[in-house]
């Protein structure tokens, strides 16, 4: 067994491949996108080399920190939503019936495209015949507001189709680690008389608080690199409104042909995720983690 | 299966009992708010997809038409390239998805079985390949591309719908090939069979449920794709369903009806996928998230 299982030729013929093609398209561009932000680049002529100058120009361009701040507001968004959908989860998994096609239903918005979404979102804002301003005169509101042509709404505009997007995914992950947790402890504290909230802070939420670590980085990772709906329903608009790090760089380079500059974006994008993360890891590490079972 | 409340009933007093009771109405109430809110927005797009821009401007919104104009889907079929996006999305989609299956199961085979130095690192880069976001690449994969006369070429699609969705597939097929029992393999070793034979003879059959739940799920992830394909493709010919529909739908800006057809037509497959295959795609959801 250990001869056959260690046969070189057989193993490099069942790794290379995919190694070659993950360096190639994922971990090569990586350094890429590093070293062309240190070039002045148009994407088809010649690189000029220009040090770190695109990198400064970075530090002082208010448009791309703007951009930061609302990737980060959708960040802290996404990470508040959180609580919520624990909670959603904590009811659903209380042993209701039909908790099972309820977080099917949920999860239904997350399997769409994002273009179908946005598209769809478009005609929910519509100022006149969307379903968002006609709910609203039913309820009396005078004048509701062009949502996303108005330069205050338009990140909250945007922020509520994205967390709509999403509640079914975490809703699904908290589930089903609520669903690992053995029964026997829930009903052990029930007989020492422990309400169900107390059951649910003190024993439901420790015993899930890795994978709301977890969580956690998904949906602040995801909000920091978000492109998809923004870039279809508002392309970063009105006046940069609703600009985010990575539509701001791809106006940069597929608009505005700067690639040197947009690559110095891109590579700011990878290193502030990669920094949110170990941030986040380190602020929720547990020293005790605990173990029942 | 009896549910907590009913089950405890008998045991409690009549008062504790109708509290109780009550707390589940309640209960229920916010999961059902909440499934309204996930469904309102896709039946309006169903009944506004079925109305002309008169019957959208003038009735409720909620209004089920009277006479459902289904032309709405025939007139965007037939005008524009919509059948042509489609036939992209499925074969991009099938192939992409065949690749990446494919190609995890080798190396996870590899991983969990055999005996070579850097298993783990490789298996690192792989993993960590999932925290990098796809953006921070898509300059130097266009100007890579670009180079190499790939850029509007369906091969582009596929390497990197392969390799972005490589990670994914791997953390979830390692779980299963970790409980796949190795007593059937060291038979087949001893009674002298290849490498190759075992894994295609074998164990790649006995993966085929945790292979079906991975192909769903890149399934949709390569249907719904845009970034890549709105910046690799320029030919409207070799555009895909969620890119085509973006531009057909620019030149519909004003017909309520052509642009709902559109879209419930991109969203089809994957609203049926999901009606028949809702179980798997929830556990490979959960399974390709968590156990990181």
């Amino acid at each position: 067994m250990d001869k056959v299982m260690s046969n070189k030729k057989m193993i490099a013929l069942y790794v290379l491949p995919s190694l070659i093609l993950i360096l190639a398209i994922v971990y090569i561009p990586i350094v890429l996108t590093g070293y062309y932000g240190l070039n002045e680049w148009n994407g088809i002529g010649p690189m000029k080399f220009v040090g770190l100058d695109n990198y400064t120009t970075l530090m002082k361009d208010s448009k791309f920190w703007d951009s930061a701040k609302h990737s980060l507001l959708l960040a802290v968004f996404s990470a508040l939503s959180l609580i919520v959908y624990l909670a959603i989860a904590m009811v659903l998994a209380a042993k209701l019936k039909g908790a099972n096609l309820f977080r099917k239903i949920y999860l239904i918005p997350m399997l769409l495209s994002s273009v179908a979404i946005a598209q769809l979102w478009l005609k929910i804002y519509h100022p006149t015949s969307g379903i968002m301003n006609t709910f609203l005169e039913s309820l009396g509101v005078n004048n509701p507001p062009a949502w996303l042509a108005e330069p205050s709404l338009v990140l909250l505009a945007l922020f509520i189709p994205i967390l709509w997007q999403y509640a079914g995914f975490y809703i699904l992950i908290y589930y089903a680690a609520l669903k690992n947790i053995p029964t026997s402890l829930e009903e052990a504290a029930k007989i020492d008389g422990a309400t169900s909230l107390q059951i649910a802070y003190k024993i439901k939420l420790p015993l899930v608080l890795e994978v709301i670590k977890v969580t956690i980085v998904l949906a602040v990772v995801g909000s920091l690199k978000y492109f998809d709906l923004i870039y279809v329903m508002t392309d970063g608009g009105p006046n940069g409104a609703s600009e985010v790090m990575a539509s701001y760089m791809y106006h940069t380079a597929f608009r505005a042909y700067d690639f040197g500059y947009g690559s110095a974006i891109g590579f700011a994008l990878l290193i502030i995720c990669l920094v949110a993360t170990w941030i986040i890891r380190k602020l929720t590490v547990t020293k005790d983690t605990i173990q029942y079972s | 299966m009896m549910s907590v409340g009913q089950a405890d009933a008998g045991a409690m007093s009549p008062k504790e009992a109708s509290a109780r009771r009550i707390g589940y109405v309640v209960l229920y109430i916010i999961l059902i708010a909440v499934a309204v809110l996930q469904l309102f927005p896709l039946v309006w797009l169903l009944l506004f997809s079925l109305k002309n821009n008169q019957e959208v401007f003038s009735l409720p919104p909620f209004a089920i038409p009277t006479h459902p104009r289904w032309e709405n889907y025939r007139k965007v079929w037939e005008a524009g390239n919509i059948d042509q996006y489609f036939i992209n999305s499925v074969w991009l989609t099938a192939v992409s998805t065949a690749l990446t299956v494919i190609l995890a199961s080798l190396v996870t085979y590899a991983i969990t079985r055999m005996r070579w130095k850097g298993s783990s690192l490789v298996l690192g880069l792989f993993m960590v390949a999932m925290m990098i976001p796809v953006h921070s690449t898509l300059i130097p994969l266009f100007s890579m591309f670009n180079r190499a006369n790939l850029t509007d070429s369906p091969v582009s699609l596929i390497l990197t719908y392969v390799a972005f969705n490589m990670p994914i597939t791997i953390m979830i097929l390692l779980g299963f090939y970790y409980a796949l029992p190795k007593e059937v393999e060291e038979a087949a070793v001893i009674d002298g069979c290849s490498v190759n034979r075992m894994f295609f003879r074998i164990v790649f059959p006995m993966t085929s449920s945790v292979l079906a739940t991975t192909a769903i799920i890149n399934m949709i992830y390569n249907w719904n794709e845009f970034i890549f394909v709105n910046t690799f493709i320029s030919s409207d010919t070799l555009k895909t369903l969620t890119v085509g529909v973006q531009n057909f739908i620019g030149q519909y800006t004003t017909d309520w009806g052509a642009i709902g057809a559109t879209l419930m037509i991109s969203i089809l497959p994957i609203l049926i996928t999901f009606l028949f295959l809702s179980d798997r795609i929830v556990e490979g959801i959960a399974a390709g998230s968590v156990k990181g």
